[in-house]
């Protein structure tokens, strides 16, 4: 005898929290300034937060592992080394594009071989992956911000129906990484991998590759953040891409992505995640809030949204205590 | 014949652990397994199922060669292996547990996408045919216990397994749950699948059971159908001598003097009502089903709840509000149910378990050095008080112990804090007969002092053979209270499941 399902409201709103807190931050904002609540400002955020959906999205895969990567900022950041390197030295931008699409799966392969071959913790791999790439990165651009020609910056500005190509990107590859995870084999071995690694090998489930996929994928997301992200800044500084990563988890998490692995989904996790921080950001902006305050306030807003999370599995798991004595609540 | 196994010796790290085993299972039947923690059951079994390969020796599987390389390779050939910690994922649902290395899937195909029609469908015949009210999309986590137990067992039909091995599987059960199975396990032989059946329940045995091996320290001590066993047979060939008396003699003589006293104690659908005493030298049975809240009842006791109502008195202090620490520094330990989970750090040795709760009364503050000659003195002391003398290597860890061992570890540890109550929950489980009577005769000479215990159990026997009073919990309540004279398997049965009659189970 279990008394689930007798707060239903209170249960969906808990069941949908980043959507829920999503949908408060507009509502709040539109309160306060009358510029918030228009069309362009909510195309501005999506343009804005394309490059942390993405990196997001990949990095949700790594965390329903139960591991975690931290290089991936690093790894944007030697990419667009690369990028604006070659372009700047007149290649075409294509080629730029394919080589460090190549380097970045060399990265992702590099982690993935020395996580799930070697079996050195995630953590440590990633971190010293942090360390080598923007080293490699700052060494090939000797530490001098790069200026992109046009012809490369016009990427970010490509309308197909009104849409820019960042969104297009977004929805692309959000659709298809929820896909994946929730239609495919190798979504259900994921989540499989994440819950119990030893129960999932001994079910027969081939747990090296998939921590080997995820990590890989996590690589490519990283690549098409640094390209969308180049092309929407126009220049290449040292600090391109550093502490993405942090940004990325804190999008996965506030989607309801489980640190500890098993949990967490892409659509609409991960996407309202990411959209909250940037509606945040760009709310204080139109607000004319003290810049000082974004950080802050995204502090607070990460806090509170595990706060809830955890308060959550405490309600659900008192919800499912096995009653003796039905009658005492009919 | 459907398996026979042949000469199969294994030994580890130079110790032979099987010796010569022979035994075979024909189709269709149930065949027991039983015998002492460390007779090698466990071994041989994970042979069977490709887990560990033997040195020596062949088996047979429809009389082709049988070398399983992985539990993969076995499950193939058919020999399925339901282990006592069932291998579900709890953030799946029912139907993409039961599929999850063989999905249907949806052609043509691109990135082997699922087909949700044909898994539900499959799924729901596959419950159908258990009898199983479950919708397939329900995630395992909702599920009873029971009902997860049912899931590996259709996981195990889908593998059109020819053999199933059930290690312990009503542990964790119900009464009425253990009945659904063997009721299954009844049908599965009907259709010609055999299981082979791993049990300290020797009455299930009896019951459920064709035929019978018994193992002892590696060795095939007894072979035979069932009916030619009994409970007292069967026992003497796993422990190599009669025991002659279940229980060890008792000495004890309660005292009038309180230890505990219970007051109308409540939690809202969980306990009602519940009201005793415990006085000294005493150890009081608390008795119930699986579901009667005898559980509950003991964590209460020491951990409390905010909308708890009612109080608890030691020795004529209020202590309801008391937080477990200082509940432990008066004197009161509380052995869980999960041993392992909660009563012990299985990576670390003996020593360090053992000194862990006490540790804090060596130091005269938190900063100061700990007296260790002292220490390990009464380490020493205690181990031989619990026999745990077998052991000479106190650095071993935890988890290379036997089930027995590791209980007489939890044991120690609260003994050396000196306590004066010990609330056991379900001391003897998965323990076998000579280690639970060594447990007995232990808790015998704790309360040879002023100590009381309250014992936890749905093991009624042992309750009678051990207890001095018993009250029977039945759905949260105290159903009644049965004083030495009036012990009766019988009639706890009676008390016990006195109100389930009338209820339908789910």
């Amino acid at each position: 005898m279990r008394n689930s399902n007798n707060k239903p409201i209170q249960n969906f709103i808990l069941n949908n929290l980043p959507i829920f807190l999503l949908v408060c931050t507009v509502i709040v904002f539109s309160l306060f300034s009358d510029k918030f609540l228009q069309l362009s400002n909510f195309k501005n955020i999506l343009v804005q937060a394309s490059s942390n959906i993405i990196l997001a999205t990949g990095i949700t895969f790594v965390l329903i592992t139960g591991g975690v990567d931290l290089s991936i900022g690093s790894i944007m950041f030697l990419s667009g080394a690369i990028i604006s390197k070659l372009i700047c030295q007149n290649h075409p931008p294509i080629l730029s594009c394919a080589l460090a699409f190549v380097a970045c799966i060399i990265c992702g392969l590099l982690n993935s071989i020395f996580i799930s071959k070697f079996r050195i913790l995630p953590f440590i791999v990633t971190l010293a992956a942090m360390y080598f790439w923007r080293g490699t990165g700052l060494w090939l651009t000797e530490t001098r911000a790069l200026n992109l020609p046009d012809n490369f910056t016009r990427l970010s500005s490509f309308n197909f129906l009104g849409v820019p190509l960042p969104i297009i990107m977004v929805f692309i590859i959000v659709s298809v990484c929820q896909w994946i995870l929730s239609k495919t084999v190798f979504g259900k071995h994921l989540y499989a991998t994440g819950e119990n690694i030893d129960g999932a090998q001994k079910a027969g489930v081939n747990t090296s590759r998939i921590i080997f996929t995820v990590y890989l994928i996590s690589s490519v997301c990283a690549f098409i953040g640094s390209v969308i992200s180049l092309s929407q800044i126009g220049a290449l500084s040292p600090t391109f891409g550093l502490n993405k990563e942090f940004s990325a988890i804190a999008a996965a998490v506030l989607g309801g992505t489980s640190l500890f692995g098993g949990k967490g989904k892409v659509f609409p996790g991960t996407l309202a995640g990411a959209l909250l921080i940037q509606t945040i950001e760009n709310g204080l902006v139109v607000c004319n809030a003290d810049p000082y305050l974004y950080q802050i306030a995204i502090a607070a807003v990460i806090l509170f949204a595990v706060l809830i999370d955890c308060t959550r599995q405490i309600i659900a798991k008192k919800q499912n205590i096995r009653l003796i004595r039905p009658q005492d609540f009919s | 014949m459907l398996l026979t196994i042949k000469d199969i010796d294994k030994s580890f790290f130079g110790v032979q652990v099987l010796r010569k085993i022979n035994f075979s299972v024909e189709k269709g039947v149930v065949h027991g397994l039983v015998g002492e923690n460390g007779a090698g059951k466990t071994t041989l079994m994970n042979i069977l199922g490709g887990y560990i390969q033997p040195d020596n020796g062949f088996m047979i599987l429809c009389d082709k060669p049988y070398k399983p390389k992985s539990p993969r390779d076995a499950l193939n050939n058919g020999i399925a292996f339901i282990h006592q910690e069932l291998n579900l994922f709890n953030n799946l649902s029912v139907a993409e547990n039961l599929f999850l290395t063989n999905f249907p899937l949806k052609k043509p195909c691109f990135l082997k996408t699922i087909n949700k029609n044909s898994l539900i469908q499959k799924s729901k015949t596959i419950l159908e045919k258990l009898d199983l009210n479950i919708q397939p999309d329900t995630p395992v986590a909702k599920l009873s216990a029971g009902q997860r137990q049912m899931i590996e067992i259709a996981k195990a039909l889908i593998a059109d397994a020819k053999l199933i091995i059930f290690d312990e599987p009503t542990t964790s059960l119900t009464q009425y749950e253990a009945n659904v199975l063997f009721k299954i396990i009844n049908q599965l032989k009907l259709s010609g699948v055999s299981s082979i059946y791993i049990s300290h329940n020797i009455d299930d045995v009896l019951k459920i059971c064709d035929s019978v091996t018994v193992l002892r320290d590696g060795e095939v001590v007894a072979n035979g159908q069932s009916s030619d066993f009994d409970k007292n047979s069967l026992i003497s060939h796993m422990l190599g001598r009669s025991l002659d008396k279940f229980f060890p003699p008792k000495k004890n003589i309660p005292k009038n003097q309180i230890l505990i006293k219970v007051k109308d104690l409540s939690l809202p659908g969980v306990i009602s009502n519940i009201s005793f005493d415990l006085y000294e030298s005493e150890i009081l049975g608390i008795a119930g089903l699986l579901g009667s809240g005898k559980t509950e009842l003991a964590s209460l006791l020491f951990h409390g709840a905010s909308n708890l109502s009612g109080q608890i008195f030691f020795q004529n202090n209020d202590i309801t509000n008391l937080s477990p620490a200082e509940k432990i520094k008066l004197g009161i330990a509380y052995l869980t149910e999960e041993r392992r989970a909660d009563g012990l750090c299985l990576d670390r040795s003996i020593y360090d378990n053992i000194i862990l709760s006490a540790l804090r009364n060596y130091a005269r503050t938190c900063i100061s050095f700990i007296d260790y000659n002292k220490l390990s003195e009464d380490v020493r002391c205690i181990a031989n008080k619990v026999e745990l003398k077998a052991i000479k290597d106190h650095s071993a860890p935890v988890k290379t112990l036997s089930g027995g061992n590791q209980q007489k570890v939890v044991l120690s540890k609260w003994l050396l804090t000196k306590p004066t109550v010990l609330i056991l929950d379900e001391p003897t489980r998965g323990i076998d007969v000579g280690a639970k009577h060594e447990i007995y005769a232990l808790l015998n000479k704790i309360v040879e002092g002023n100590a009381g215990i309250l014992f936890i159990s749905s093991d009624f026997d042992e309750l009678i053979g051990i207890c001095d009073r018993i009250i029977v919990l039945s759905r949260g309540e105290i159903a009644g209270e049965l004083s030495k004279s009036d012990f009766n398997n019988s009639r706890i049965f009676e008390l016990a499941s006195k109100r389930h009659a009338n209820e339908k189970f789910k």
